[in-house]
């Protein structure tokens, strides 16, 4: 205690070390609480969750049961699959392209047209959703996965990552392949893509997480219980008149499962592609 | 390189380049430029459904009449005036104290405080949802440590309702925006830090006279990045309040309205496209602000 009142340096220096510790811990465990607390509540029945119990319980087998009646979980889970999985690679093919044109063959039309695709990035969605709908109503497409994929691929913020990278990209590869007679694609497809890899995995990775938590577009397009999302399945289940959320918790593990997946195998990627836009 | 002023290889040079941008262009084309302009065009109509006919200023007129316009507006503004700088503050702190030398757990910090990036936003609302319920785990735990004496109705009543949705948003982007800052911080010199230490310069004030102005142009770029984002607030607060922004309207947003306009009722095309050339302008005034403070940068 004495030691308290006249601070040696060292108890100065442990101090704020505390402090910070205490501090870090807090927020670490404010962040990761959700996380347990859904992993808990997946074992609760609905009424324990509302009344807020911390432990774990019994009812986990008859939620999962319930998901399971209550949802057609392949199909949903094929519908989540399949949207994000072509989204991603669509997105990566087109955006890529781009971002090598736009970086390799300069002229002052294509700078232009590239402020022109940077400018897109300012336009928000919401002014974009009402013609996006009615484009779709007229060809058709309103309750299909090509609806929800169609607006999504084109992304000003992915070809822009791409173009900044590519800045990377070694010339004298490129002006290596030219002189032993590789066409453009080829240069691209068999130099450019492997020795990029790291770029491609970041963007995969962030259109890929996109993809799979989009919402406010598959909301309006996805009408129909066949080719509904993961996303929508959890909404709808949690927005009933007296929501099961057991059977809630379920479905948000099953819709956290393959990011959280993603994010844990490839962390150095995802925080890469995260920081692109900063370079 | 006096090949290059020969007709061919401009050309080859030419075709390249056009084919390579060619799908990424066309795409932008049809599904951003050609609807930017559509709903401008349409916010200039008014009708139900497809039975449009032209209006003039007429919808500008209903805007200003407008009472759930108009809350939608200044909840909107409330959102992103009061978490945003709560969030950022937030953020350049634990991402300050995460940079100190010879930090134990460093990684796993990190790691934990970043986690809220990866939830969906739809789960990550469902989850607040059943955690602030009436006699949830977050009441029962602040009742516990003695900080409210009864049950906190965070989805029931208006003001409430505000805090839940500013709560919820800073949660899942703190970290998002930590890591924007501890990337800076690692590429600034620890020795000016020491130095400092040396002369017995206090940690806040490192904090604010060293910290905060080295990272001015990271801090403006997040906070008007984020400042974008909860313009187009609409997942939380649908989760959370059944798509209704409730309760009252106390947390209804722009891009809620413009939805419920849209697809809640029988459509207002034209009027919701109206609203949403509000989003449109408080963005561009934002993003211009951003173009001019990067341009003074450099």
């Amino acid at each position: 205690m004495t030691q308290i009142a006249t601070p040696s340096p060292r108890v100065r220096r442990l101090l704020p070390e505390t402090a910070t510790y205490i501090t870090l811990s807090i927020a670490a465990f404010v962040s990761v609480f959700p996380f347990l607390w859904m992993l808990i509540s997946s074992t609760n029945t609905s009424i324990d969750i509302i009344k807020g119990k911390t432990s774990f319980g019994a009812a986990f087998s008859t939620n999962v049961v319930n998901f399971f009646t209550q949802v057609d979980v392949p199909l949903v889970f094929w519908n989540s699959a399949k949207v994000s999985i072509l989204t991603t690679l669509l997105t990566i093919a087109v955006s890529s392209l781009a971002g090598y044109g736009f970086e390799m063959f300069r002229s002052k039309m294509r700078d232009r047209l590239y402020a022109l695709v940077l400018l897109t990035l300012m336009v928000p969605f919401a002014a974009l959703m009402i013609p996006l709908f009615m484009m779709m109503g007229r060809a058709g497409l309103i309750n299909t996965h090509i609806g929800i994929l169609l607006p999504t691929i084109a992304s000003a913020f992915i070809i822009f990552y791409f173009r900044q990278s590519t800045k990377a990209f070694p010339t004298e590869l490129r002006d290596a392949a030219k002189v032993d007679g590789l066409k453009e694609w080829q240069i691209f497809l068999y130099i450019y893509v492997p020795v990029m890899r790291s770029t491609f995995a970041a963007a995969f990775v962030i259109i890929f997480m996109t993809s799979w938590n989009n919402y406010l577009w598959p909301l309006i397009v996805l009408q129909s219980n066949e080719t509904k999302t993961i996303t929508l399945v959890v909404s709808s289940l949690a927005s009933a008149y007296y929501p099961d959320f057991g059977v809630v918790m379920i479905g948000t593990i099953l819709a956290t499962l393959p990011t959280l997946l993603v994010f844990f195998i490839m962390q150095r990627q995802f925080v890469a592609g995260m920081l692109g836009s900063v370079k | 390189m006096a090949l290059a002023k020969t007709g061919g290889l401009k050309r080859y040079y030419d075709v390249n380049g056009w084919l390579f941008i060619a799908p990424a262009l066309t795409l932008i084309g049809i599904f951003l430029i050609y609807p930017i302009f559509r709903s401008l065009f349409l916010s200039f109509y008014s009708g139900k459904g497809m039975m449009l006919k032209f209006a003039g200023f007429g919808n500008i007129t209903r805007l200003a009449n407008d009472p759930v316009f108009l809350k939608a507006l200044i909840n909107t503004t409330t959102f992103f005036v009061i978490q945003v700088p709560i969030m950022i503050v937030l953020a350049l702190i634990l991402a300050s104290l995460l940079n100190m030398d010879r930090l134990k757990f460093a990684g796993f910090f990190r790691t934990a405080i970043f986690l809220p990036c990866v939830a969906s936003l739809v789960a990550y609302s469902v989850l607040f949802k059943s955690m602030f319920s009436v006699d949830g785990v977050i009441n029962q735990a602040l009742m516990a440590i003695g900080l409210i004496g009864m049950p906190i109705g965070w989805l029931t009543e208006p003001f409430w309702a505000k805090v839940l949705v500013i709560l919820a948003i800073t949660w899942r982007w703190t970290g998002y925006n930590m890591i924007f800052y501890l990337a800076a911080l690692q590429n600034i010199d620890k020795s000016i830090y020491e130095a400092a230490r040396i002369d017995g310069v206090p940690a806040w004030a490192r904090f604010v006279h060293l910290t905060i102005p080295m990272l001015k142009p990271v801090i403006l770029f997040t906070t008007i990045i984020s400042t974008i984002g909860t313009i187009q607030l609409f997942d939380e607060v649908y989760n959370l309040t059944e798509g209704k922004g409730g309760p009252a309207d106390a947390t209804i947003t722009l891009s809620l309205y413009i939805y419920n306009l849209t697809f809640r009722f029988m459509p207002s095309f034209g009027y919701a496209a109206t609203v949403s050339y509000v989003i449109v302008l408080m963005v561009a005034v934002l993003s211009f602000l951003q173009f001019y403070a990067a341009r003074e940068r450099s």
